[in-house]
């Protein structure tokens, strides 16, 4: 392979060489460096007189003495069965002690778009035991559901019980975890670790770490080695993958940084034009296939730049996604756990995984009937704010207790506490009950009188069973 | 003619050629792969080109031809069912030759080579024929295909026609100027289908969706845009009308939106039935799914593949709709590819022909007399993704400018599961006169009324929504309490309409007139009973009103609201009385 060394500027990640035999774009490029170590990078654009490479790590230590050398090929990621229990850096090296990983194939990180006529419609209930998830944004096998969380919140500890909780009821299938950190502290890594050792998962997981202090361009490509990991483990070894990426706002952070070293017109708030149909290439990694075994289940986890939802990274992720779960200051400050807001929260995909087939024939309508009280409640605390509870109607009042039973009972529950789903239901149906029945106008006559507590008393001649609490 | 380059540059889907001639627009074979590309740009010796398709591992020095024709869509049987990408591969055969995964190079024709259709003529030898004329027929699916002659061809003289069994490819007609006809024609997707001259769009499009065709109705051959954040409900929307509406063809187009979104289409359609002609939905529908991490240029090209479909039917005498979802995905693929091309930027980054794309394309909208007599139509309905979800940005405030129906989606609806969550009090629809006398005619004398009545009654109740927010409910005078309490019911009734119960996902006019009526009548006797001096607790508590909601989860309502409007009479007439 010709080695070049006809670097002519260094510029932030990039790296510009100059008349070179024609170089493919995409291309991977290795740049050796004086001390012989070599650092990777691509091919950002091509043409007979200059080539752009970005750099995967730092540029520190690159020089117009650095050799230059073309792969001829795209980035690829040596994939096998050995993965699983190990840990690997954010450029996918081992970092683990243990050996080098005996590759069965390899893989274009890219990943090529599933044809969306051969993808399955995801549709089986996941069962995470939480209830604000399971009886209110329902996930299912195969989805993409990010977690919208700030600074502070507890969103590691939402999404390792779901990680330890998450299965589909019935089902004894192989599964494993792909976990993906960019740009979390050691500390936060090490939470997660922790909590995968001390539960076995390690044994099914397989681990890339970019931290905080690992170069951030490497973020670009650890998402896309994780989630090709993942595709390798889902589509070829038929199991059911659980990828969880973290923070994406650390990932998205790189990309406006390469786009300001390439002087690109930045697009909203500085981020590149292009970050919806960046993201898209890694969210969309998601799903279930025609005839194909295994799943991809995605749990991407951002931090919102001042809680602000309507931010860029937040924004162009809940375009992608199949919908999200936003933590939410107020509940944590209550003391609530978890402090997820089910208001601004959806599961676009509910609906195909929940109903007499996969749940139960009310939990539609029950959960549709719980977010409008909810809401209304939680309105009404504005008012009582500036009117006092005394100016409110008998109505209201219903409403304004139904928001804050809501919270204490049904958000609240504990870090290991495992609800089943017809414990939510119930739970849902208990709170209700505190509202009139012609107030309950989201839910058809025949359910409320087969799962209504007053009308379950009435038949049975008994009380209806309360739902464990936590 | 130089018809062949060579690569010169190579940055993402943007590459450039050298040494070879070219036109706006023609399509040009990228590099040793024969990538799919269009000409985007010509600069001196330059071919500036946009690759359909992802261009790794393409090398300076590569080939390029130009196949000096226009990006075009194949038009003839074998559209409906189908699922395309956005330049008409169909992404079934696509799956047999590369898999589950979309990989590039591989070319496939928008219809069918070797299907044979039965084709009947509809005219004899001697018959005189024109652009447009229709030549015979052939049975698609459920829907009748009528083969016509291109519109670039003379008027002339039929020589020879015949019936029979043909591949789209063969002759099934020849004129006496010589010119053959086949089953298929072929048209460039950035040029608009000529028609004789444009109608007024005076009849609604129904779409058994209260809160549209009872407060926003779009007309056939209508333009409407609905924009809204995420998860506010843009493609459920869309997805009622592909289902509901009553057009005879869907187009539909995920254009840079989800692949699960489509894959539910291609799952749900083909089950469920079009209440007019009782067949499964799939048959009249035709798919175009560029998802948002397929190649971005072929992304831009979707909504054109897609409109000119929907153009192809109407000149057959179809009233078509197109759901384009998402329209902003498609603007931002045009200022991907012009930030690449270094243009200069208009505002946020949008090329500055970003208006005239989005108007151009609006204007192939429209209720039309075809150039074979024929009427048609095209109704357009576009989702916006304005970032942030503020409608002041430029894809949304450039729409607006076009559309004549605005169904502004509001978070704060959604978020309390108040669906569909169009907000009330900003939308809106400039065909409401238009569409007047239908209503008139076709619902009853009393819909314009009903209808005015709700608006006034949904106003009122934000105007007294504010002082609540001030003093609290229980301190406005029992009238407006009333008022308020009606208004509710308008919501939470007729409003408020759940896509995914079995009976409340539709609703003809004659029910909506029946719950709007209703409502008001409860509003009648609730005035009456308090000022009569009924208290209002009693008014508010009505059995029967509770009874009332229930009715949009029955499919033979008829019986049941009679039921529950005998018992209301009882009720408020005891009231009087007690
Ligand atoms: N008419 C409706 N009836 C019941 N539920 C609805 C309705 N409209 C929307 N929803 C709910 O809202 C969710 C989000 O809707 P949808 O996917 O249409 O949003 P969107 O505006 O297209 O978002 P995005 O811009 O991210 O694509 C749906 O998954 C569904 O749960
Ligand atoms: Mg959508």
């Amino acid at each position: 392979m010709k080695e070049y060394k006809t670097i002519n500027q260094i510029a932030g990640p990039l790296v510009f060489v100059e008349k070179t035999e024609p170089v493919g774009y995409g291309e991977l490029v290795n740049i050796i460096l004086s001390d012989g170590s070599i650092k990777r990078g691509q091919v950002l654009d091509t043409s007979d007189e200059l080539v752009v490479v970005q750099v995967f790590e730092t540029t520190a230590g690159i020089g117009r003495d650095s050799g230059i050398r073309f792969t001829g090929e795209t980035i690829k990621m040596p994939v096998g069965k050995g993965m699983l229990g190990r840990i690997l850096s954010g450029g996918g090296k081992p970092i683990d002690g243990g050996p080098e990983i005996v590759p069965e194939k390899r893989l274009d990180i890219t990943g090529a778009a599933i044809n969306p006529y051969a993808r399955h419609s995801p549709e089986e209930f996941i069962q995470t035991g939480i209830s604000t998830i399971d009886g209110m944004n329902t996930l299912v096998r195969g989805q993409k559901l990010p977690i919208f969380s700030g600074a502070g919140l507890p969103h590691n500890d939402i999404a390792l019980q779901i990680a330890r909780q998450a299965k589909v009821l019935g089902s004894k299938e192989p599964f494993a975890v792909v976990f993906a950190a960019m740009g979390i502290t050691k500390e936060e890594a090490n939470h997660f670790m922790a909590d995968f050792e001390r539960t076995g998962a390690l044994e099914r997981a397989v681990v890339f770490l970019n931290l905080a202090d690992d170069p951030a361009v490497e973020r670009i490509i650890t998402p896309r080695l994780a989630l090709t990991t993942a595709e390798y483990l889902a589509f070829e070894l038929s199991m059911h993958v659980l990828v969880i990426l973290t923070d994406m706002t650390n990932y998205c952070e790189a990309l406006r940084q390469i786009g300001a070293a390439r002087e690109e017109v930045p697009g909203r708030r500085g981020y590149p034009g292009y970050m919806y149909t960046d993201l898209a290439s890694i969210y969309e990694r998601a799903g279930l296939i025609h005839g194909v075994k295994g799943s991809i289940t995605q749990f991407p986890i951002l931090t919102m730049p001042g809680d602000d939802i309507t931010h860029p990274i937040p924004d162009l992720s809940g375009y992608i996604t199949e919908g999200q779960l936003v933590i939410s200051r107020e509940l944590h400050r209550k003391g609530i756990y978890p402090p997820i807001n089910v208001l601004p929260s959806l599961s676009r995909l509910m609906n195909l995984g929940i109903g007499a087939a996969h749940t139960r024939e009310d939990h539609k309508k029950v959960s549709d009937q719980c977010y409008a009280a909810y809401a209304e409640g939680n309105d009404l605390r504005g008012l009582v704010a500036i009117v006092g509870k005394e100016a409110l109607s008998e109505r209201d009042r219903l409403f304004l207790e139904f928001a804050d039973q809501f919270e204490d009972r049904f958000v609240r529950q504990g870090p290991n506490e495992d609800r089943s789903i017809v414990q939510t239901l119930d739970l849902s149906w208990e709170l209700l009950s505190m509202l009139p029945v012609e107030q309950l106008v989201r839910i058809d006559r025949p359910l409320i009188e087969k799962y209504h507590p007053k009308f379950r008393g009435e038949k049975k001649g008994a009380p209806a069973q309360a739902a464990p609490q936590g | 003619m130089r018809n062949q380059g060579i690569l010169k540059r190579i940055a993402g889907p943007v590459v450039t050629a050298v040494g070879m001639d070219a036109h706006m627009y023609d399509v040009v074979k990228v590099g040793k792969e024969e990538l799919m590309g269009e000409v985007i740009k010509i600069q001196e010796d330059m071919t500036i080109i946009q690759v359909y398709e992802d261009t790794s591992g393409i090398r300076p020095g590569e080939p390029v031809v130009n196949t000096g024709l226009p990006l075009s869509v194949e038009l003839g049987p074998g559209l409906l069912k189908s699922i395309y990408d956005g330049i008409q591969r169909p992404l079934a055969v696509l799956i047999t030759k590369q898999g589950n995964f979309i990989s590039r190079g591989v070319s496939a024709p928008g219809l069918d080579r070797t299907k044979k259709w039965e084709f009947k003529p509809v005219v004899k030898a001697g018959d005189r024929v024109g652009p447009g004329s229709i030549l015979g027929e052939v049975q698609e699916t459920n829907i009748v295909h009528r083969i016509m002659v291109p519109p670039k061809v003379k008027g002339s003289v039929v020589k020879s026609i015949k019936p029979g069994s043909f591949t789209v490819e063969e002759v099934v007609c020849v004129l006496e100027d010589g010119t053959q006809i086949t089953m298929m024609q072929k048209w460039p997707v950035r040029v608009s289908r000529p028609v004789k001259e444009k109608l007024n769009p005076d009849i609604p499009l129904l779409t058994g969706q209260r809160i549209l065709d009872g407060l926003f109705p779009i007309a056939k051959g209508g333009t409407a845009a609905i924009p809204g954040p995420f998860g506010s409900g843009k493609t459920v929307t869309q997805q009622q009308l592909a289902k509901w509406s009553d057009s005879e063809i869907v187009v539909y187009v995920g254009c840079g939106e989800r692949g699960n979104e489509m894959t539910e289409v291609l799952t749900e359609f083909p089950k469920l039935v079009d209440p007019k002609s009782g067949k499964p939905l799939m048959e009249r529908t035709v798919l175009i799914a560029n998802t948002s991490n397929m190649p971005v240029a072929a992304r831009e090209a979707s909504v054109y593949t897609a409109i000119t479909i929907a153009e192809y039917f109407r000149d057959m005498g179809y009233d078509v709709s197109l759901m384009a979802d998402s329209t902003s995905r498609w603007a931002e693929a045009m200022r991907e590819i012009s930030s690449r091309l270094e243009e200069m930027p208009g505002e946020e980054g949008y090329p500055a022909y970003l208006a005239a794309r989005l108007s151009e394309f609006y204007e192939r909208a429209g209720r039309v007399l075809n150039l074979n007599g024929k009427n048609g139509s095209v109704s357009v309905i576009g989702a916006v993704s304005p970032p942030g979800g503020d409608f002041s940005e430029p894809v949304t405030q450039n729409t607006l400018r076009i559309v004549k129906v605005f169904w502004a989606l509001d978070a704060k609806l959604s978020q309390r599961r108040h669906f569909p969550a169009i907000n009330w009090l900003n939308s809106y629809s400039l065909y409401l006169d238009a569409l007047q006398g239908w209503y008139d005619r076709e619902v009853s004398p009393e819909w314009n009324k009903v209808r005015a009545w709700a608006m006034e009654i949904l106003e009122k109740e934000a105007e007294l929504q504010e002082i609540v927010q001030l003093v609290g409910s229980d301190a406005l005078p029992e009238e407006q309490q009333i008022t308020i309490e009606v208004a509710r019911m308008v919501r939470e009734i007729f409003l408020q309409q759940n896509a995914y119960d079995p009976v409340d996902t539709y609703c003809d006019m004659t029910k909506q007139f029946a719950m709007l009526t209703a409502i008001r009548k409860y509003s009648e006797y609730a005035y009456a009973a308090q000022a009569a001096g009924v208290l209002l607790p009693q008014i508010i508590a009505v059995k029967s009103k509770g009874e009332l909601p229930q009715i949009k989860f029955i499919k033979d309502y008829k019986p049941a609201l009679e039921k529950i409007m005998a018992s209301m009479d009882a009720e408020f007439s005891a009231m009087r009385a007690g």
